[in-house]
């Protein structure tokens, strides 16, 4: 067990949490046959002989499976195997077309792997048991009183990522699937969307009485299709469970389904006695074996990670930590982040922009964090990079500036072009500005006689009143020196 | 006869009587009346006996053998190729609805 | 002319000088398989398509294009590989009613080679079997005793061969089951090394022995139709890249400097009746004089083959056949209405009725050897001391070229004199196995004819992929074969 967790217990109980993600690979063919891969398929349109388990066809193994499997298994801190097997699963479903499924045991792909995030302030580090390859399902209709096969996602490449049980609260494990999320779809291996079912998370929840050294029976939790759900149903199960040992009840080994509209877990099935799934090597597949030389090559490929990325943004940047975290959650966001900073020299001016200003209208034109470093967002980097520049460079206020940035969302124009054409150059004339300052000064001795009293508050009245003479132009700092100066005399 | 096992329990005796037999069944999802698996039982009970004389043999530390020759391996590319129709795919199905295979309720 | 005995050599000058058509070479046997078949029950399914096939060659041949490497000679297909648009039943109920859209690779090869494709032939059901009894579609039979078993569980095309229902088949064997049914109908048959032949499209029964190959006439007809179908297939990622030579143009019949061994463990196994004794011992006799140089090899392991053999190949049985369930396709029970139905009464009516009573035996034992607590007992135990055997193999290979043997203890056996005692007929495999677990390539050459005037073969068994010494070997003796100008009661 970790040690470096806070101590979170309920009713005095101890909750334990291990996390099995299936991860789709964003392959264009199946695992083991050259059908598409597609989401939004007719019925059983992306199937061929091999994914319906027909007589006498074969698997072969594609390619960009085993490398999208090293590049995911090395960002989260695993050993790749040099020599790893595909084995039988086997037991009977509807929509499992072989009879059985073909998946890693006892040599999978990568092993020993660890991940690290901060839940309340602290550090969390969750080892990776392993991560093994294997072939989804197909997906089944149930209709009352029958149920209807599609066989489309029977054969997608999945890599289950499979966690140490070392959470616990739903907080960590929320937490973690996260993690997750982001690192996969870091190096590329994954989109990632939970609601197409392309990231799934299966929690194993068990308690047990605070200082119990043995696991309590632990129950599957299924069908969680976000990471807020993933709270929820954990939060759920785990009174649920303590409820039930409170009141002399056993808990059976079994998996539930979470229900989001009501907010609780119900059971599935009950596996009385375990499965027997009598795995073996499957002899239609040799061994994988991976020479280092394609580790190295995944290994190039990877980009640098959230977590370092967060460090180097604090350390280097100055960003604070809950900034760093919310920038590195995605790469294209992180990215886009770096290239503004480096571009405008001002990279917490950057952070700010991005976090407060630029993502809210973002999100309203419904792009996604894909598009953020293509065409299809009209304020790039650059434009971004430009608009701190202008501000910093004095030439518009950062009132000015929000103003503008409205603006860039619509107009073609770049934001200097936006800042002249609409005549918003800040005025930072000193000459030009102590006149106006004078002329206020002149005509309200009142003020200044308040101002003179001590109710230095009435600056304000000043700001305001030059703010207006001049359409909010005025360079703020060069006011308020001249300003205080002239109060002063 | 006493074998240790990998996945658990030791086997202290194979008892390969109907009971085995319907417990292994059920596995293999076949069904076997009474005296089909005490056919079974007495013919299996008498093979899986001779096939005991493996156990004579020391194979500590041998790696299992699955692919008996050497056959250098091969990986596909990821291309989408798709050589048959969806029709071709369910024109064998012993029940189905449009283009989806129908079995009876799965809960 | 003599079609009924053509090679496929003469088959293919004739054809080029327009001696004879592909469509009048079929033609002629289309009619033998009318006549001759309701006698064996060799064929299940006999295609409509054939003349239209040979038509098409012969238009070729008339345009004057490059005809493929066996243009016209009619083939017959083991009926456990999948052509496109003709039923595979694998010999079951299970599979009456498949029609498969595809073709297994070694037939998408053979139509490359412009073969022309006559039906399907009789086997055990899922080549589970050593007699061809075990067929849903009934027994099939010993073209030179009809009383007698074909062997199996290529028996349809070892029968259709033998009595010349076509020029060539294709059987697969896993245990035995190319070389035991050649050695019962006296035609020549190679299993090749594993990984030779592409298994895409085959019916599985154990992935890691299954090979299909050719079963025909003569040793220069092997050689070719090997040339056609070995090779790595894009759709079996256990298919060998190894070259695939031009073994029918390579064949060298002198075998002086040879090292031919005899096996101790065969060799003066009490197991062997004193017919296949006589011919094998002439075998060995004809070797000798050719100029071969006769030695002793050891391969202790092979003691246990027959034990190894039926744990690993009911195993992968076990879970190849769990496909087989009446969701895609296959054989689905009588049920009147589904919604009452829960899973496990769907599943086990569909395969209960659909597999025959040896497919059951096997998959239960398959099963049981997988399943929790006797899975290192006997499927690990049995593959680890595959190994040892296969050691053993490479180690007596240093020491030979080719293994002679008997293929079988006894010649063909009759109809019903051996279904009760399934141990005794698993144990009737114990030359052949060793050949499947060890991955070598392995052949039945017919060599002489037992007191009843039944062929018996003689084995011939080499290191991984070396194929074309088999051919060397087998083309040598061949010649001096004693079954040569015999010929069989149906033909």
């Amino acid at each position: 067990m970790s040690t470096n967790t806070e101590n979170i217990f309920y009713r005095g109980y101890e909750a334990v949490i291990g996390i099995e993600v299936h991860v789709q690979l964003k392959t264009q063919s199946k695992i083991f046959s050259a059908d598409s891969t597609t989401f939004d398929a007719g019925d059983n349109e992306n199937t061929s002989p091999v994914s319906v388990g027909m007589p006498g066809a074969l698997p072969v193994i594609n390619k960009a499976v085993i490398n999208y499997a090293i590049k995911a298994g090395l960002a989260l801190g695993c050993k790749i195997r040099e020599k790893s097997v595909f084995s039988r699963k086997n037991y009977f479903y509807p929509d499992l077309p072989k009879g059985y499924q073909i998946s890693q045991y006892d040599e999978p792909i990568c092993e020993h792997g660890e991940v690290e995030f901060d839940v309340n302030g602290k550090t969390k580090k969750v080892r990776i048991t392993r991560a093994h390859l294997e072939e989804d399902a197909g997906k089944s209709n149930h209709l009352g009183q029958y149920t209807l096969i599609n066989y489309n996602r029977s054969g997608v490449p999945l890599l289950e990522v499979v966690s140490e049980p070392e959470m616990h609260s739903p907080q960590e494990a929320a937490e973690y699937c996260r993690t997750i999320r982001s690192i996969v779809r870091y190096v590329n291996v994954c989109d990632g969307n939970l609601e197409e079912g392309s990231l799934r998370c299966d929690c194993n929840v068990s308690v047990r009485k605070i200082g119990e050294k043995k696991l309590g029976t632990k129950v599957e939790l299924k069908n969680i299709n976000s990471f807020r759900f993933v709270e929820k149903a954990i939060e759920f199960e785990i009174q649920r469970q303590i409820d039930a040992i409170d009141n002399n009840e056993k808990i059976i080994q079994e998996t539930r389904l979470y229900d989001s509209d009501k907010n609780r877990t119900v059971s599935m099935r009950t596996k009385e006695n375990a499965q027997d799934y009598r795995y073996f090597p499957d002899p239609d597949i040799l061994p994988i074996i991976i020479e280092s030389s394609l580790i190295q090559k995944m290994k190039s490929e990877i980009p640098e990670l959230p977590l370092a990325r967060a460090k180097k943004y604090i350390e280097a940047y100055a960003i604070s930590k809950d900034e760093a975290r919310q920038l590195t959650e995605d790469l294209e966001l992180a990215s886009f982040f770096e290239k503004v900073g480096k571009l405008s020299s001002d990279y917490k001016a950057a952070a700010s922009w991005i976090l407060v200003e630029f993502l809210k209208d973002y999100f309203e034109k419904s792009l996604t964090l894909n598009d953020l470093n293509s065409l299809k967002n009209p304020v790039s980097a650059e434009r971004l990079a430009e608009l701190i520049s202008l501000i910093n460079k004095g030439t518009i206020s950062g009132k000015i500036a929000k103003k503008v940035f409205k603006d860039m969302w619509t107009n073609a124009k770049s934001p200097t072009e936006i800042v002249s054409s609409q005549g918003l150059v800040q005025v930072s004339d000193v000459g030009e500005i102590e006149k106006i300052i004078s002329q206020i000064i002149a005509t309200n001795p009142s003020q200044v006689a308040e101002y003179k009293s001590g109710k230095t508050k009435v600056i304000a009245f000043f700001i305001g009143a030059i703010m207006k003479e001049t359409k909010g132009k005025a360079n703020p700092n060069i006011v308020n020196e001249i300003l205080t100066r002239k109060l002063s005399e | 006869m006493s074998l240790l096992t990998k996945r658990g329990e030791s086997v202290s005796s194979i008892h390969f009587d109907e009971n085995e037999i319907l417990k292994v069944a059920r596995l293999a999802q076949l069904k076997l009346s009474p005296d089909e698996a005490l056919e079974l039982s007495t013919q299996l009970k008498k093979v899986i006996d001779h096939f005991d004389e493996i156990t004579a043999v020391d194979t500590t530390g041998i790696e299992p053998l699955i692919t008996p020759s050497e056959i250098e391996f091969f990986s596909r590319d990821d291309v989408v190729v798709q050589e048959t129709t969806t029709e071709d795919i369910v024109a064998n199905a012993p029940d189905k609805m449009g283009n989806l295979f129908k079995v009876p309720p799965v809960v | 002319m003599d079609i009924l005995n053509f090679s496929f050599t003469e088959a293919q000058a004739a054809l080029k000088n327009k001696k004879i058509s592909a469509k009048e070479m079929v033609q002629f046997y289309l009619n033998r398989i009318e006549k001759i078949n309701p006698q064996l029950n060799a064929f299940l399914h006999i295609d409509q398509s054939a003349l239209k096939q040979a038509e098409a060659v012969d238009q070729k041949i008339a345009r004057g294009e490059n005809v493929g490497l066996l243009a016209g000679i009619p083939f017959g297909i083991k009926d456990l590989l999948c052509v496109k648009n003709m039923p595979t039943t694998a010999a079951s109920k299970m599979l009456k009613n498949f029609v498969p859209p595809y073709d297994a690779t070694v037939v998408k090869k053979l139509k490359m080679a412009d073969v022309i494709i006559m039906g399907k032939l009789n086997l055990d059901e899922f080549a589970m079997g050593s007699s061809n009894e075990n067929s849903h579609f009934g027994s099939c039979k010993n073209p030179w005793n009809t009383d007698y078993v074909p062997g199996g569980s290529s028996g349809g095309s070892a029968a259709a061969q033998a009595a010349r229902l076509v020029m060539g088949t294709i059987g697969t064997d896993t245990g035995g089951s190319i070389r035991q049914p050649s050695s019962f109908c006296g035609v020549v048959g190679i299993k090749p090394t594993y990984g030779r032949v592409s298994r895409y499209g085959i019916v599985a029964f154990a992935s890691s022995l299954d090979q299909a190959g050719p079963m025909v006439s003569s040793v220069k007809d092997a050689a070719l139709t090997l040339e056609v179908i070995c090779g790595q297939d894009a759709n079996d990622g256990t298919s060998s890249n190894k070259p695939v030579e031009d073994f029918s143009q390579k064949i060298n019949t002198s075998v002086k400097g040879l090292k031919i061994a005899v096996m101790k463990e065969f060799h003066n196994s009490d197991l062997i009746d004193s017919d296949i004794r006589k011919t094998y011992e002439s075998a060995i006799d004809s070797l000798k004089k050719l100029g071969a140089e006769i030695v002793e090899v050891s391969v202790p392991m092979t003691k246990y083959a027959v034990s190894m053999y039926y744990l690993i190949s009911a195993s992968e049985a076990s879970s190849n056949l769990a496909r087989y369930d009446g969701v895609k396709y296959g054989h689905r029970s009588d049920f009147k209405d589904l919604s009452s139905l829960s899973l496990d009464e769907f599943y086990s009516a569909n395969r209960s009725e659909g597999f025959g009573k040896e497919v059951k035996r096997r998959i239960i034992l398959g099963t049981f050897c997988l399943s929790s607590g006797y899975f290192d007992a006997y499927y690990k135990k049995a593959s680890q001391v595959r190994r040892l055997l296969k050691n053993q193999f490479d180690d007596a290979f240093k020491k030979c070229d080719v293994i002679l043997s008997p293929v079988t203890t006894t010649p063909a056996f009759k109809i019903g004199s051996r279904v009760y005692d399934p141990l005794r007929m698993y144990l009737n495999d114990v030359f052949t196995t060793s050949t499947n677990l060890a991955g070598l390539p392995g052949m039945s050459l017919p060599y002489g004819l037992s007191k009843d005037r039944l062929p018996i073969g003689v084995q011939l068994t080499a290191h991984h992929f070396q194929e074309q010494k088999l051919l060397n070997v087998a083309a040598a003796l061949e010649e001096t074969s004693l079954v040569k100008n015999e010929k069989p009661h149906v033909y």
